[in-house]
């Protein structure tokens, strides 16, 4: 697949032979295994494993789960009762799936802020972004469609908030969001539907994942430094990368034992510690839980939704520029989703022509205020929307649109980047010793990290 | 285009063209009742009318009826409440509609056309029918003088309503809806 010269499958035995000249399967499984890989990427570049593994392990959890679970409004809250204590080791698939959820979006974050740090999405990994992107909008409807199933307070408030978004749409919203929920309020078909919408999309995400793979491999992995694996010979190519298989497989599998350790320790012993006490309160439409939050990997979002009220002037300007057709609430709105998208069109927006961070010294402190803004925009959004919260919630939400508006575009003109090194291998061996003379894999004593 | 010396191009650009134009009324054909089937179905639509008997709601307590899955507040407002609610000036308020389908359409937020008609025929403002729905976000918001003008709080993100139930301060852009309701005899409002 990838454009650097490499050693593909060559079938050896008439087997062999017959099934590659039939369906070259096994060919296609070789060279995605075998693909090389530069040699000096660090400890941020585990998480795309991590993911697939979260991927895998919540649609086999999620399937076991749904034999026991009952998707309507009378009985979906005793049956996930029931799946915690009756069902044998129900307890375990159901904590692992709940914060295999948080452990998702955690392995997420990391991977997209890697991907912001290290300018992987620049030239010529736009797609591979863009594809990313679609993901994780996907998980974001995944998540928050299966955190309605249990038809908790939360569950059902949150699905009331976050339905309610698509009313605030102008002139079509309510009929948008009846259609959404299937009756005037969100009832028993808003909740079979969301079974439903929840199940297939882990799916989807998957075929999106088979081709946000395609797409770098196509491109090639970025690395730390941000410089391409030279192409011009094999030779050379060996030099700058090894195989994916076995030298990342295994330190991927490391870096995942360890997460696993962590994230076994919160299943086992503090389950409910990122979830809600009112989700164990079963939905009720007559009363509203005193304090709607949505679950922790939202907040950044739910913060940028919440911060824009009708006193701040960019809100009353869009409201009478446009006639009062964009208000309040339907700027929140606009603002939460154009949060996302501004993001996605990052490739774009950075005009600087060295990819990665490191060789960006202007660069860096906005980047970890960015990334520091991200994790103040969580804690506000789990305030209540009063005092000072709202402020601080806005002055986040202006950073986040800056960073990706100004901020960035700017920096490509006014800043003087570091020369990165000139090839991968002087990257390596400046890291990690000139292992000997030669090149390629045999010769590196010192496996990657 | 289109002479007949044109030769066959014409009549296969033609049937090119006819065949997608109707490929495309038959998939769009198809696809539409695949998406309206999230619609509300029948019996859905059909529960949207219920009476409620308010004979024991004292003066300055509410009742909260669940009416097509959302809560319909029915408060018998106090004096005070009311001569706060009819001292409101007209400027101070967000949205200056009346929200209440029960009259005509674009009428203003005055209290008066907010309240309840009377079983007599008056309109006391002693009763107020309204949706327990915020506008911002559709939380239910807290009553019994909840909020900083007495009348309805929304916990979510802070949407003050005053004793008319309209919208003073917070993110929230409209009053509280007003359902159809109305009177059918001393002790029953007739919603839907």
């Amino acid at each position: 697949m990838s454009g650097i010269p490499h050693d593909h499958y060559e079938p050896k035995s008439n087997a062999e032979k017959w099934l590659h000249s039939r369906l070259p399967i096994v060919g296609l499984l070789y060279d995605t295994l075998m693909i090389p890989t530069p040699k000096n990427l660090n400890w941020m570049w585990i998480w795309g494993i991590v993911l697939v593994f979260c991927l895998v392990m919540q649609i086999v959890t999620g399937i076991i789960l749904v034999m026991h679970y009952t998707p309507h409004v009378d009985l979906a809250f005793a049956s996930v009762e029931h799946i915690m204590r009756n069902v044998n080791g129900g307890w375990a698939i159901r904590y692992i799936h709940q914060n295999g959820a948080s452990l998702f979006f955690i392995a997420v974050y990391l991977h997209i802020f890697r991907g912001l740090y290290y300018g992987s999405y620049k030239a010529p990994r736009e797609v591979t972004w863009i594809v990313g992107m679609l993901i994780y909008l996907l998980m974001m409807g995944t998540a928050f469609m299966g955190y309605v199933l249990p038809w908790g307070q939360m569950s059902f408030w949150g699905a009331t908030v976050i339905t309610g978004l698509f009313g605030a749409i102008p002139f079509v919203g309510e009929a948008i969001q009846t259609w959404l929920l299937g009756g005037p309020a969100v009832d028993n078909a808003t909740l079979n539907r969301f079974l439903s919408l929840h199940y297939l999309l882990p799916f989807v995400i998957l075929g999106l994942v088979i081709v946000h793979v395609w797409a770098f491999h196509t491109t090639g992995n970025n690395n730390p430094t941000g410089v391409d694996v030279r192409r011009a010979s094999k030779k050379e190519a060996e030099a700058d990368t090894l195989p994916f298989w076995p030298y990342f497989v295994i330190k991927d599998l490391f870096a995942l034992a360890v997460v696993l350790v962590a994230f076994f320790a919160i299943v086992g012993f503090m389950p409910n510690y990122l979830g809600h006490p009112d989700n164990y309160i079963e939905a009720n439409p007559m009363v509203t839980p005193a304090h709607i939050v949505p679950e922790w990997y939202f907040l950044p979002f739910y913060a940028i939704l919440r911060a824009f009220d009708g006193e701040v002037w960019v809100v009353i300007a869009a409201e009478f520029l446009t006639g009062g057709i964009v208000d309040a609430k339907f700027f929140g709105v606009l603002a939460m989703f154009g949060a996302i998208i501004v993001m996605a069109l990052v490739p774009w927006l950075d005009t600087s022509s060295v990819r990665s961070g490191r060789y960006r010294p202007m660069f860096k402190p906005w980047f970890w205020v960015f990334v520091i803004n991200f994790f103040v925009l969580m804690w506000a959004g789990a305030m209540p929307a009063e005092g000072i919260y709202p402020y601080i919630a806005l002055i986040g939400s202006a950073y986040w649109f800056a960073y990706f508006l100004v901020i960035l575009p700017l920096l490509g003109v006014l800043e003087k980047p570091t020369t990165p090194p000139s090839t991968i291998e002087e990257d390596f061996n400046a890291h990690y010793g000139s292992a000997s003379v030669g090149t390629g894999p045999a010769s590196a004593k010192i496996p990657a990290e | 285009m289109s002479h007949a010396e044109d030769q066959s191009s014409t009549r296969r650009d033609f049937l090119y063209y006819a065949t997608g134009g109707v490929g495309a009324v038959v998939t769009g054909a198809a696809v539409w009742p695949l998406v309206n089937q999230m619609n509300p179905s029948a019996d859905v639509q059909a529960a949207s009318t219920m009476r409620v008997d308010v004979s024991g709601v004292q003066e300055g307590t509410q009742l909260t009826v669940l009416f097509l899955g959302k809560p319909v507040f029915i408060r018998r407002r106090t004096q005070d409440e009311i001569e706060a609610a009819r001292a409101v000036d007209m400027n101070d308020l967000v949205d200056t509609d009346s929200r209440n389908p029960n009259i005509a359409a674009g009428s203003d937020a005055h209290d008066e056309n907010r309240s309840l008609t009377t079983p007599e025929g008056e309109n006391t403002g002693e009763w107020l029918v309204m949706q327990g729905v915020c506008t911002h976000l559709g939380c239910v918001p807290l009553g019994d003088g909840a909020g900083e003008f007495g009348g309805w709080f929304c916990p979510c993100h802070g949407s003050h309503y005053d004793t008319a139930g309209r919208i003073r301060k917070g993110p929230a852009p409209e009053n509280l809806h007003i359902p159809n309701a109305s009177f059918v005899d001393d002790t029953t409002i007739l919603l839907g």
